[in-house]
């Protein structure tokens, strides 16, 4: 069998990426959308962690920490605003969310 | 060899378990995909030596964002589910396309990154006083990343403090 080199790890990287942006672009339902952007956050890592073992220096995992630390933050606030959204317009629906203020 | 087996097992379970999150019908499976995807990605932490981040992923990741997933996910109990409301103006073939179009553009900046990798890019690391994953990553954080990393931590205070205010009952 053959080595794994970073490439491999690119091209894991890439195509969970790509799951996740479909999952942006096709469902409705902002949960899931949310759930997507988390998966394309980890795409990103798993680049940066793989190309931080092969050169060997740890600047790419502390970018990571970083990441995880924006991730929280975003995954706090936005499902926020998901929870106040849905008590006030009763939908999870991306397509009724057409409203700017009410 | 070990490694070989490690990748692409792993591999096969990142990329189905984050198929089965965005196509799963019940968003409890999907949430439920998205916890066994994230440790996953712990594994193949462990697999790529970088073990802190290994422990991280799982605290943080499937220990505290997946909770409150779930949280909002059990919140929001919604009796018609948002994908039978059918938006005339709604482009999902489109979307299915620009996604795949995506796909494709990554394809082709890997395959071009790789084509011509000849000069691979030596960074100098520096040299660490500490041996260790952990110990070194955290000699980073302190030294070269410290104002970073006290903004992160404002950054998480301020999104604490909005998190509270957006889930008031009276807003």
């Amino acid at each position: 069998m053959m080595e794994i080199t970073p490439a491999h790890y690119t091209v894991l990287s890439a195509a969970l990426f790509s799951i996740g942006v479909i999952g942006v672009l096709v469902r409705r339902n902002i949960i899931i959308i949310f759930m997507a952007i988390e998966l394309m956050l980890n795409a990103v890592n798993i680049n940066l962690v793989a190309h931080s073992q092969q050169v060997e220096n740890l600047v790419g995992q502390a970018f990571v920490v970083f990441v995880i630390a924006v991730a929280a933050a975003e995954a706090a606030v936005g499902l926020g605003i998901i929870l106040a959204f849905y008590r006030n317009k009763e939908t999870v629906n991306i397509d009724e969310m057409n409203v700017m203020r009410w | 060899m070990a490694e070989t087996i490690a990748f692409y097992t792993l591999s096969v379970l990142i990329l189905g378990l984050a198929v089965l999150v965005v196509t799963a019908k019940n968003t409890v499976h999907s949430v439920v995909s998205l916890v066994m995807t994230f440790l996953c990605v712990a594994a193949l932490y462990v697999v790529l030596e970088a073990e802190f981040l290994a422990v991280i992923q799982i605290l943080v990741y499937a220990g505290g964002i997946v909770v409150l997933y779930l949280f909002v996910v059990m919140l929001v109990n919604v009796g018609r589910p948002p994908e039978e409301h059918r938006d005339p103006r709604r482009l999902s073939v489109l979307g299915l396309g620009l996604a795949g179009a995506m796909l494709l553009e990554v394809a082709g900046i890997v395959a071009y990154s790789y084509s011509r990798s000849t000069s691979s890019v030596t960074a100098p690391a520096g040299p660490s006083p500490v041996q260790g994953n952990t110990e070194e990553l955290g000699w980073l954080l302190y030294t070269d990343y410290l104002i970073p990393f006290e903004l992160a931590s404002v950054l998480l205070l301020v999104a604490m403090v909005g998190a509270i205010v957006l889930a008031r009952r009276d807003l």
